[in-house]
């Protein structure tokens, strides 16, 4: 039991974020949009602080509290790049990632939000399965 | 509108997805292996989430208005459409590919990795191009 006391507390962290950023400001808290919006605006500067503030939160975890650094994903980088660029085109055009619609479109019970959680944790378990059955678990 | 709200909201998020192992994308694509050597992990992380936003997101939302700002900013759209499922189908995808999603991608910026720039700077196109091609298809 004692293995899952982090992931439950890092949950916990990211629903108690949404929340804050709900109750003060009213936004939700989906990092695609947050990350688009920082880039093309508009309301850029609360987008730039939250962003800041994740790195900042990452580095308290890593270089305060000494938890290790993970290792960079092991697919190859053009397997990198082709993933980077169907996820920017696969959150704009279903309107969120994980955090929009995972964690804070599921707490709102926004049907939208509930279909495209099972649908892009359904492919991304295929995708899987798919990849260690091609690469023989080197992936 | 005051926006230092957000950079704690930030924070909290950064703490979250380090601490949670979401940074990780081995334990990522670990936990979508449900045919093998199966992480549970996750399902803490997602759960631990959503019992909060499920929660509290009611009784936030029956507020007049949020604390620091005029009205809450919710989304409007509705439609269960082709658009959305799209969407769905190529995040999860790309999500499975590499096990980054956008937040862990940008929180792992601070390791100094080649592959998470090349994740971040290929997200930041796509969302580029599918504004473009979107407002072409009207």
């Amino acid at each position: 039991m004692e293995q899952f006391i982090l992931p439950l507390t890092g949950g916990l962290l990211l629903g108690a974020s949404a929340m804050w950023l709900l109750l003060s400001m009213g936004r939700i808290a989906g990092i695609s949009g947050v990350i688009w919006g920082a880039v093309a605006g508009p309301d850029r500067s609360w987008r730039w602080l939250f962003l800041i503030g994740l790195l900042f939160g990452g580095g308290v975890t890593h270089f305060a509290l000494g938890q290790p650094l993970p290792d960079p994903s092991r697919a190859p980088m053009w397997i990198v790049a082709i993933s980077g660029l169907l996820v920017g085109i696969g959150t704009r055009m279903g309107g969120g990632c994980t955090s929009g619609h995972g964690v804070c479109g599921l707490g709102r019970r926004s049907p939208r939000s509930a279909v495209a959680t099972l649908t892009f944790m359904a492919l991304g378990i295929i995708t899987v399965a798919i990849t260690q059955m091609l690469s023989g678990g080197a992936l | 509108m005051k926006a230092w709200p957000a950079l704690i909201a930030g924070i909290l998020f950064g703490l979250g997805l380090t601490l949670s192992g979401m940074s990780d994308p081995a334990k990522v694509l670990g936990f979508l292996n449900i045919a093998g050597d199966w992480v549970p992990d996750l399902i803490f992380v997602m759960g631990g989430a959503v019992v909060v936003t499920l929660i509290f997101t009611p009784l936030v939302v029956k507020r007049a208005r949020p604390l620091l700002a005029d009205s809450f900013s919710l989304p409007t759209t509705k439609a269960l459409d082709k658009r959305l499922v799209s969407g769905a189908v190529l995040f999860g995808v790309g999500w499975g590919l590499s096990g980054y999603c956008p937040g862990p991608a940008v929180v792992s910026l601070l390791y100094g990795y080649e592959s998470t720039i090349v994740f971040c700077l290929a997200m930041l196109a796509g969302m580029s191009i599918e504004g473009r091609v979107s407002k072409r298809l009207g």
